[in-house]
């Protein structure tokens, strides 16, 4: 559609028209802000944890484990120096040998949703498919936080 | 010809001034748009296009996606 609204501005005497292809389910989907009706309503990037711990492939899982155990979390999402995701621990793969490195002992290719999901529709799938967490991430893979089941529960009962 | 661009473009021509324009629907506008963009859907833009757009200024078009 935006190319044709393209062509026809340039013949209306328009003399410098670009077309943003990827549209608004890019810049969505970058997490980017929007203004609308919907833009009052929380979505999955708004309620996911910015602080979440990151390890990356190489670090030795018993390191990891000590860290992230003084700051109360149960999982710890696996990225690059990107932030591009590669997989994620959660409690079972925590507890797995100490000397294993991350990468030996991620769940690697997590399940992810984008931040512009409306977090209503993300917690009733977190909670028929029983997912602790999930990664949110952007188009291009990038780590946005961590959304926590209880956390998108929460904020979901209080919008009804 | 219209000059296809990314994210990071988008961004740029906005902070040198330039229209950006929703072709959607006007309830798809309303419910989600980027900020400050006009609606001006594609069955508009003809009869519509020069009395709400500068022709000095860039503009930036814009719909969902690739479709």
């Amino acid at each position: 559609m935006s190319p044709r609204a393209a062509w026809r501005l340039e013949s209306l005497g328009f003399s410098e028209v670009y077309d943003y292809v990827a549209g608004k389910l890019d810049w969505m989907a970058a997490g980017l802000r929007t203004e609308g009706t919907n833009a009052a309503h929380p979505r999955a990037g708004d309620v996911a944890r910015k602080d979440v711990p990151l390890a990356r492939l190489e670090d030795r899982l018993g390191d990891v484990r000590d860290r992230v155990s003084h700051g109360g979390w149960d999982a710890v999402v696996v990225t690059n120096s990107e932030r591009v995701v590669f997989g994620l621990l959660r409690s079972k793969e925590l507890a797995k040998d100490a000397e294993l490195t991350i990468e030996q002992a991620m769940r690697p290719a997590p399940s992810t949703f984008r931040p512009y999901r409306a977090i209503k529709e993300i917690a009733e799938h977190m909670t028929t498919h029983m997912v602790d967490n999930s990664p949110i991430t952007t188009s291009d893979g990038r780590l946005v936080g961590l959304l926590l089941r209880k956390d998108a529960v929460r904020v979901a009962g209080e919008q009804e | 010809m219209p000059t296809e661009i990314d994210r990071s473009e988008v961004q740029k021509l906005i902070d040198r001034g330039a229209h950006v324009v929703e072709v959607l629907p006007l309830d798809e506008y309303e419910e989600d748009h980027l900020p400050g963009a006009l609606s001006l859907p594609l069955s508009r833009i003809e009869t519509e296009a020069v009395r709400i757009l500068d022709r000095t200024r860039p503009v930036i078009v814009y719909c969902w996606d690739t479709a």
